[in-house]
């Protein structure tokens, strides 16, 4: 007797169990909805790439799996518990374990970088200055930047050093879940290579789930398992899935779907209509 | 934090006002809401000491000249106008316990407290509303703080707890300014000065002045606190916030003064119902 696994997800089978779920979850902003019945699993161990057009709501997807925003319908669970169900305390706990990095790196501008990268460590453990100071100086060599630069305040760094400062205060509590909102944004080709460079080492170097929302489309190709594509609420019908593709970077590549494979390789075609005919 | 209904209403004055009153209203409840988050915080632990003292600095020490200024040309400019007066109806040297008296309990408190709103809150607004555009607030959540509590905390214990002893000090300097004024530019003998101010304010008023610049310390903290953490997007969003901030703290200093006037005017004659005269 033969098993037909054809039915399985190959790509999600190959890790562990999910991570992060959303359940039909929606969000709207007054009267725009801007996510709509959104249903997604993370796996542990993962790289998914969130790829989609400017303001299909990629970012605040990303917001909502840390719970940095509220779902206006649906549910987010963590490790397999909904996260509607759970003590603050709970949470707080659970958070500490996923790490951040911003589309603008969202460096605390008052603070030095050393005193950023440290943050999470002095508001979450009871480590000597001493040891913070260690952690701090790992981090950031892991990142390639100098012990100089730790005594700096984030307006005198570049745009590649802030992100790079904002990934390791990202991985300076040794989180298991990575978040990247746009992490190679207004850079440099050679900047957004070294950034997914460390995207892969931070894997490489512990066992991490990251999600990794892009429009770099080197960046899906060099880092991600999987892709994962929202596409804008104003250009679906009502009952139409917003997510028009889930599956690997190569399928994603080579997909006969028009709204697919126009973004991947960056052809505008009916949007230049479009723009003709406005 | 509660919302406002989607209401589209029709364009006349009536709904318009009506709008109005909705959007009010809901704001004071946020702001309510916003100021319970803020005590239980309080009470269940304080931020980092360094944290505390940073704030505490910026806020308390670095008023002084502000408020010492202030203070220093409301006694001079009252001494200067009021002396007028005082002297049609020999009455020059009673003119240091008019003033003494209006510093501490009236322009002493309030002023000081509009000069902060204008300092502190605006700088309070811009600051945490920069956060919020820049994501830092955001950050701050993911890094496992709790924003509230490590921005707004702080710094309603220091305008709370400061704003009073700003006061002090604002109110020391008006004295001494006024003195100053009326001792050696308009030729008042001190000793009568400071005799019939010592007979005309009791500890009450100073009292009544202090109370006042508690509540008008945790109102600059809490609006402008607010203001920034739920300002709008960009630079004109943080514009925004820092005015409104100004604004509404402004309106907040004149009706707490004048409920906590009220208040304390009726509990004088309770304490002590023999009427008082200047004469």
């Amino acid at each position: 007797m033969s098993i037909d696994f054809s039915h399985f997800d190959l790509s999600a089978a190959a890790f562990g169990e999910p991570v992060i779920e959303l359940r039909g979850m929606s969000r709207a902003f007054g009267t725009q909805t801007v996510l709509r019945d959104i249903s997604l699993e993370v796996q542990r161990g993962e790289t998914l790439a969130v790829i989609g057009e400017s303001g299909c709501g990629k970012s605040v997807m990303l917001k909502i799996m840390m719970k940095m925003l509220e779902p206006s319908r649906g549910d987010v669970d963590w490790f397999g518990k909904s996260l509607r169900q759970r003590a603050e305390l709970d949470i707080h706990r659970d958070r500490l374990k996923f790490g951040y990095l911003f589309q603008s790196a969202a460096l605390f501008d008052s603070m030095t970088v050393l005193e950023n990268v440290a943050f999470g460590l002095r508001q979450n453990t009871q480590m000597s200055d001493a040891q913070i100071t260690q952690i701090v100086h790992d981090r950031l060599k892991d990142v390639g930047l100098p012990m100089t630069a730790a005594s700096k305040k984030p307006a005198e760094l570049s745009g590649g050093m802030k992100k790079r400062v904002g990934l390791a205060r990202a991985l300076a509590l040794n989180p298991e879940i990575v978040l990247y909102d746009e992490p190679t944004t207004g850079l440099d080709p050679i900047m957004t290579d070294i950034i997914n460079e460390l995207i892969l080492r931070t894997r490489e170097r512990q066992p991490v789930t990251s999600i990794v929302v892009t429009h770099e489309m080197s960046t899906v190709r060099k880092v991600a398992d999987r892709v994962v594509m929202l596409y804008p609420l104003s250009r679906l019908q009502p009952d139409e899935p917003q997510i028009v593709f889930d599956g690997t970077a190569a399928e994603a590549f080579s997909t006969s779907d028009p709204r697919v494979s126009q973004f991947v390789h960056g052809q505008a075609r009916e949007r230049l209509q479009e723009l003709a005919a406005a | 934090m509660a919302s406002v209904p989607a209401l589209k209403p029709t364009n006349t004055l009536v709904h318009q006002l009506g709008l109005a009153v909705v959007e009010m209203t809901v704001a004071v409840g946020d702001l309510a809401l916003f100021g319970g988050q803020v005590v239980r915080l309080i009470l269940t632990g304080l931020p980092r000491r360094g944290v505390m003292t940073q704030t505490f600095y910026e806020i308390g020490v670095r008023s002084i000249p502000v408020v010492g200024v202030t203070g220093l040309f409301i006694g001079m400019v009252l001494a200067i106008q009021a002396y007028d007066q005082f002297h049609f109806l020999h009455m020059e040297t009673k003119l240091g316990a008019a003033i003494n008296a209006s510093l501490v309990r009236e322009l002493g408190p309030t002023l000081a407290a509009v000069m902060l709103a204008g300092r502190v809150g605006s700088a309070m607004a811009a600051e945490l509303g920069t956060m919020r555009v820049t994501e830092q607030i955001d950050a701050l959540k993911a890094l496992g703080a709790n924003p509230v509590q490590y921005l707004v905390v702080p710094r309603f214990l220091a305008c709370f707890l400061l704003i009073p002893l700003l006061t002090a000090i604002a109110d020391t300097i008006g004295i001494l300014g006024g003195w100053v004024i009326g001792s050696q530019v308009l030729g008042i003998d001190s000793f009568y000065w400071w005799l019939h101010s010592k007979e005309f304010i009791a500890i009450y008023d100073v009292q009544c002045g202090l109370t006042k610049s508690f509540f008008f310390g945790g109102a600059i903290a809490l609006i402008s606190c607010y203001q920034g953490f739920h300002c709008g997007a960009g630079a004109e969003g943080v514009g925004q916030a820092s005015t409104r901030s100004f604004v509404w703290s402004f309106i907040a200093i004149l009706v707490l003064d004048f409920f906590l006037g009220v208040f304390q005017s009726g509990l004088y004659y309770v304490l002590w119902p023999d009427p008082i005269s200047l004469f």
